[in-house]
């Protein structure tokens, strides 16, 4: 049967296009890969070949002829055997053939916001009352966790600059190649983009790797890995793999360390789907979430401090402790505000709820502790209680998590508010050295105060 | 360190049978993206879509030195590796036409493809990403001691991608079973190899990692297994990698959409007419006695049949249904914001 030549699409956006000039004319026979005509498109002009053996019984649209529609007839090819009177036997063109490949089903927004549902939030304790707690630093709390899951599965190895033989760089991963050996703790040269790939491809191949950067600074060397290769597979690969794994390290601001080391992710990944952000505050939280972290199915990015590193707490020995993702910890009930904070902005929470409450202001102080998920549910009630809130991080203003914050708690609580959501963050400056700026450009208790007051009208 | 040219003298004994399958696997890559520029044609593939037409010999000599088990990663230039490595052409096709049926349900297209049942670990999008997870990969094969080797394929250009030899110093620390396999088809994108390598030798660029190197004419399927089975059995051994620049040469431009102007059409005309993989072994068997005009012409009609199959499976299946683009982003159930949007416009 004679089988029509159609105006092909050359390009993602091509619509029409000139048919330039024809190469073949009537009669001649071409084989598959034989340019037969340039055609130009919006962008460039291409050469076009044929896609079958035969002959072309008849040309239907002349060179020179512009704005031919995609999908147009343009010519009629024959086969072996056929000749030009076949031709009336030609199926009619399927010019909508595009059109119904793709229906326009974009999935749409709804017209109307729904009614937010009454918050859930879950609020049980982290460990069962009466345990035994123990006090341990957040760096002998997460060398712990991996040491434990290390012990309960041979797949989860740790990898990353100086942490087997010289015990970490900050002494997180201390002990481990003695007791793990080098083979599941190993030193990498210094090279995030490459060890960052291993990593992943290893959690490809059926490992879980836990690749430790020794400050987040250095991983945007890594972020390609760490987002389109880790957060990306599952979801392009229809759910047939994945990489689940754990980024861990310092995150944010230490001391004098200036602008190229001391920036604060957290809003980064957690703008990525496909992955989870952890970022804890206290050693049980460390412990529980690192574990936790481990044991995900998914690219886990865990956000230490440096700072946080040193700091003591209560830990509850426990067999198995995690904490699951998404709950947040309400570390301080209060009436009159709540301050949403995670990680080392907790110091500041803590330290100016302590202050507020001389002056007789009760403050409700929340660490989400996971970036994501968040748990909204537990913002949102305490917001509903206190009709105020603030938020505190190291990060940058602009689009900060607390940014996201206000615009969910403007959506799902607005008529709660008694006063506008303020966000106290790190200022929108690269980091300076001088001690007395760097003060400055961090959050600082002060201004935290100084936010509640003016959301409580003090 | 041995870095070589490999020699015709290296290549394997086949019999006609084997010649038969590169034959007919070669093929049915040829007809498969020349079928797929005639979907993009038509507007059913959308987006970038990268053919493997002239490069085929690659990947076919290479599986025809893999053994069960192996895995293989690649760039988006990836319908071929699929093809190679058994995946099916449905699945394939229905993929580029972002449909339910194909590999990843309609969700990665061309470029972003898997297959966990035959160790296909994508198609990716970024020049230079597959690298160091393919050495990840190899990595965990170690790790678990299981004896299994990774292909790694790049081209020319992603062959100047730092992350490239940062992967190198690590695999040949720590003695990854991983076969760095470069296509050089000479062209990266519109850019010659001349106008964007230093040094023409990329089968060297191990030298000072202390991995070997071999040079492959990659228009003649069995010099490449050849050089396939001595990169595989080095690697397996626990020698650590081996790297395999095979030349070969694309026919049609670096996507769908490029016009190639960097090339002359007498370059691409002289290849297809003098080099091409698919003629050459067409011409072993029929001089050799080993097949008739009447087989070859059976085998181009039974790859007919699979690939007009493919094509009309990749427009019956439906488009994936609304539900999908709330799955699979994470392995476990996460809340996600906005994640009940799946009405109909």
């Amino acid at each position: 049967m004679p089988t029509e030549v159609l105006m092909p699409a050359l390009s993602p956006t091509m619509e029409e296009g000139t048919l330039a000039k024809w190469l073949v004319k009537e009669g001649d026979t071409v084989s598959s890969g034989d340019i037969i005509a340039e055609i130009e498109t919006d962008k460039a002009t291409m050469e076009f070949e044929a896609v079958d053996e035969g002959v072309i019984g008849k040309i239907l649209v002349a060179e020179g002829s512009e704005g031919v529609k995609v999908n147009t007839p343009i010519a009629v090819m024959l086969e072996e055997g056929e000749s030009a009177d076949d031709i009336g036997e030609a199926p009619a063109p399927k010019a909508e053939a595009s059109a119904e490949a793709a229906p326009a089903a974009e999935a749409k927004a709804p017209a109307q916001a729904k009614a937010p549902e009454a918050p859930r939030p879950d609020q049980s304790p982290d460990w069962p009352e009466g345990t035994e707690m123990k006090t341990q630093t957040v760096r002998e709390a997460l060398r712990d966790a991996m040491a434990e899951e290390m012990r309960i599965d041979p797949t989860v190895f740790v990898m990353g600059e100086e942490v087997a033989e010289y015990q970490g760089a900050y002494k997180v991963t201390q002990g481990l190649l003695d007791e793990f050996g080098s083979k599941r703790v190993i030193d990498t040269p210094i090279t995030e983009h490459g060890f960052a790939g291993i990593g992943v491809g290893a959690a490809f191949g059926g490992l879980k790797p836990i690749v430790e950067f020794m400050t987040f600074n250095f991983a945007m060397q890594a972020i390609d890995h760490i987002i389109n290769s880790a957060a990306k597979t599952l979801y392009m690969s229809g759910g047939q793999m994945g990489a689940p794994m754990v980024f861990r390290g310092p995150n944010g601001a230490a001391a004098r360390v200036a602008a190229q080391h001391s920036q604060d992710y957290g809003a980064w990944y957690a703008h990525i789907p496909g992955l989870k952000v952890v970022q804890p505050y206290s050693a049980a939280d460390a412990k529980g979430l690192l574990k936790q972290a481990i044991r995900d199915p998914n690219p886990v990015i865990f956000l230490e401090n440096e700072i946080l590193y040193g700091k003591s707490f209560d830990v509850p020995v426990m067999k198995d402790f995690t904490i699951p993702f998404g709950k947040a910890k309400v570390w301080r009930e209060g009436e009159d505000v709540t301050i949403v904070s995670w990680g080392i902005g907790m110091t500041y929470a803590l330290e100016a709820a302590d202050k507020l409450a001389e002056e007789g202001i009760s403050a409700e102080v929340i660490d989400l502790r996971t970036l994501r998920p968040i748990d909204y549910d537990t913002v949102i009630a305490s917001v509903m209680k206190t009709n105020r809130c603030v938020t505190v991080e190291e990060g940058f203003p602009v689009a900060s998590i607390g940014n996201h914050l206000s615009a969910y708690i403007m959506q799902n609580a607005f008529d709660y508010l008694d006063a506008p959501v303020i966000n106290c963050t790190g200022k929108d400056v690269p980091m300076p050295y001088a001690a007395n700026l760097e003060k400055l450009a961090l959050t600082t208790t002060a201004e935290v105060i100084e936010a509640v007051k003016q959301v409580t009208y003090r | 360190m041995a870095t070589r040219k490999s020699s015709a003298a290296a290549k394997s004994n086949v019999s006609a049978d084997e010649l038969k399958s590169y034959y007919r696997d070669m093929l049915l890559i040829r007809r498969f993206e020349e079928k797929a520029g005639q979907l993009y044609g038509m507007g059913l593939i959308g987006g970038f879509c990268h053919l493997y037409i002239g490069q085929e010999a690659v990947v076919v000599g290479l599986e025809a030195a893999a053994e069960e088990g192996d895995k293989r990663v690649t760039s988006y230039r990836d319908h071929g590796h699929m093809l190679a490595c058994g995946m099916d052409p449905d699945g394939v096709m229905a993929e580029l036409t972002g449909r339910i049926g194909g590999y990843s349900k309609g969700k990665g297209g061309s470029m972003h493809m898997f297959s966990k049942e035959k160790h296909f670990y994508g198609g990716h999008g970024i020049v230079g990403a597959q690298v160091p997870l393919g050495a990840g990969l190899a990595f965990a094969d170690r790790y678990l001691e299981n004896g299994r080797v990774t292909f790694t394929y790049f081209g020319d250009g992603a062959a100047n991608q730092g992350q490239v030899y940062e992967t190198f110093n690590m695999a040949a620390l720590w003695k990854l079973p991983v076969v760095f396999v470069i296509e050089n088809n000479q062209y990266a994108m519109g850019t010659s190899q001349q106008r964007s390598t230093s040094s023409p030798d990329i089968y060297k660029r191990g030298e000072s990692f202390g991995i070997p190197g071999e040079m492959v004419d990659g228009m003649d399927v069995l010099a490449v297994k050849a050089a396939g089975e001595t990169a595989v059995a080095h690697c397996r051994s626990g020698k650590g990698p081996y790297i395999l620049e095979i030349k070969t040469y694309r026919y049609r431009g670096h996507s769908m959409s490029d016009p190639a102007k960097y090339r002359t059409r007498e370059e691409v005309q002289k290849m297809r007419e003098e080099r091409d993989a698919i003629e050459r072994v067409r011409t072993m068997l029929l001089d050799g006695g080993h097949a008739s005009e009447d087989d070859l012409k059976a085998i181009d009609k039974e790859i007919k049949d699979i690939v007009n199959k493919s094509a009309e499976f990749a427009k019956d299946s439906p488009e994936p249904p609304l539900e999908e683009l709330w799955t699979d982003i994470y392995a476990d159930e996460v809340p996600q914001d906005g994640a009940n949007v799946t009405e109909e416009a």
